[in-house]
């Protein structure tokens, strides 16, 4: 019985909302968006060159949030065993894994931008920069969170080791995601680059972890 | 449809079993049995092609339907709808009859007891229309109609033509089954 990728990415998308596991990393994000004005100041001109900087950390920081659940749970019920027996290739599975939990977090990610810049007072054409760069960047940032989910899946403490794993990796988004914010020549170039690499690259290396973590 | 030739198993570093031959064709039953610990599992994992053999060679031709230990049913959904993701409407209904679970269909899987949930995963393996069925433990937690609803399953399934592998450690009837022991 063949099993369409586009019918995985649905189930996925439909889990992902359905189970409000969603809402908690945008939760995440505005709070820690909420929060930096606080911590340095109100002053507007330091806001506004700072705060877009800001908002770059605390999106990765909430894609990286639910890398521990992305695969562990499909690993734990059988359905990676059922999707191999089934002819799915696993970097099949991982670039549906990561397409899924693009659209459960990019959407409500770019969504939220919105009164997070009002937190944070940013103008309007900054504003503008950070949602063209998180519509660029999210893709590789999801593709990254479902590689440090399939590597750590079956770990104890797996959220923190995720962590640790996809850090080093998301360093080049947030480089030219805030470079993109300043404006800076050849920034979104870059971006779009670093952020086609990963989403090309990285399900090759979650599906090769999934197929370590069945045996 | 299966074929083990000199098959052995290694998990962390201990051989578990070596030396394993047996020839499944269309109609035959294989009952494989051995203590805990024994790779019981592994066998059937290994037949699925899910993990690879130490040494030796499988052969397999098509798609197994797998049962394991878990029943990879979404939880949250209802009975009818979890299964129909691994195959269609109709072909889950019908499963689900097979079963006598199609009183269920519309209850959530988590709010399914041990052996509704046993059952619903077997309901998975009938759906999927595969030849060859690779069975581990499929009477865990099963009363004693439901085991032979079960057993009628797979005698109906090898008079199809089909094949089924079990591994079990209560009594499962496969007449004229083969045995392996670990």
């Amino acid at each position: 019985m063949p099993l369409s990728l586009t019918r995985l990415i649905a189930r996925d998308v439909r889990r992902a909302y359905a189970g409000g596991g969603w809402a908690w990393p945008i939760a995440f994000f505005l709070l820690a968006c909420a929060l930096f004005p606080f911590a340095v100041g109100p002053d507007p001109v330091l806001l506004a060159r700072a705060g877009g900087g800001m908002l770059w950390t605390a999106a990765l920081l909430a894609a990286l949030m639910p890398a521990e659940r992305l695969v562990a749970h499909d690993l734990e019920a059988g359905v990676l065993d059922q999707l191999a027996v089934r002819g799915v290739s696993a970097g099949g599975v991982a670039a549906a894994k990561t397409a899924a939990h693009w659209l459960a977090f990019a959407p409500p990610l770019m969504t939220a931008t919105v009164p997070a810049s009002a937190l944070l007072g940013l103008p309007g054409d900054t504003l503008w920069r950070a949602e063209l760069g998180l519509l660029v960047g999210t893709p590789g940032l999801a593709a990254l969170s479902v590689a440090a989910g399939a590597l750590v899946a079956g770990l104890r403490g797996a959220g923190a080791v995720a962590g640790l794993v996809m850090l080093p990796l998301a360093v080049p988004l947030l480089v030219f995601g805030s470079g993109v914010l300043a404006d800076a020549p050849g920034a979104l170039r870059l971006l779009e680059a670093t952020s086609l690499l990963l989403t090309a690259g990285a399900p090759v290396a979650a599906g090769a972890a999934m197929r370590a973590g069945m045996g | 449809m299966l074929a083990f030739r000199a098959v052995a198993c290694v998990r962390g570093g201990r051989m578990l079993w070596k030396g394993v031959d047996f020839a499944l064709g269309p109609g035959d039953a294989i009952m494989v049995t051995g203590p805990n610990g024994a790779g019981k599992s592994s066998l059937v994992r290994i037949a699925a092609g899910l993990l690879a053999p130490a040494a030796g060679v499988v052969e397999r031709r098509g798609a197994p339907a797998l049962l394991t230990e878990a029943h990879a049913l979404d939880p949250e959904l209802p009975l009818g709808r979890a299964l129909a993701f691994w195959s269609d409407r109709a072909r889950a209904a019908a499963a689900l009859d097979a079963l006598g679970l199609g009183a269920l269909a519309g209850v959530p899987v988590r709010l399914l007891s041990t052996g509704q949930r046993r059952r619903a995963a077997m309901a998975r393996v009938v759906a999927a229309g595969c030849a060859l069925w690779l069975l581990d433990e499929p009477a865990s937690g099963l009363d004693a109609a439901a085991v032979e609803r079960l057993e009628g399953l797979i005698a109906g399934h090898r008079a199809a033509g089909g094949a089924a592998l079990a591994v079990s450690h209560q009594p499962l009837a496969m007449a004229g089954a083969g045995a392996v022991a670990l």
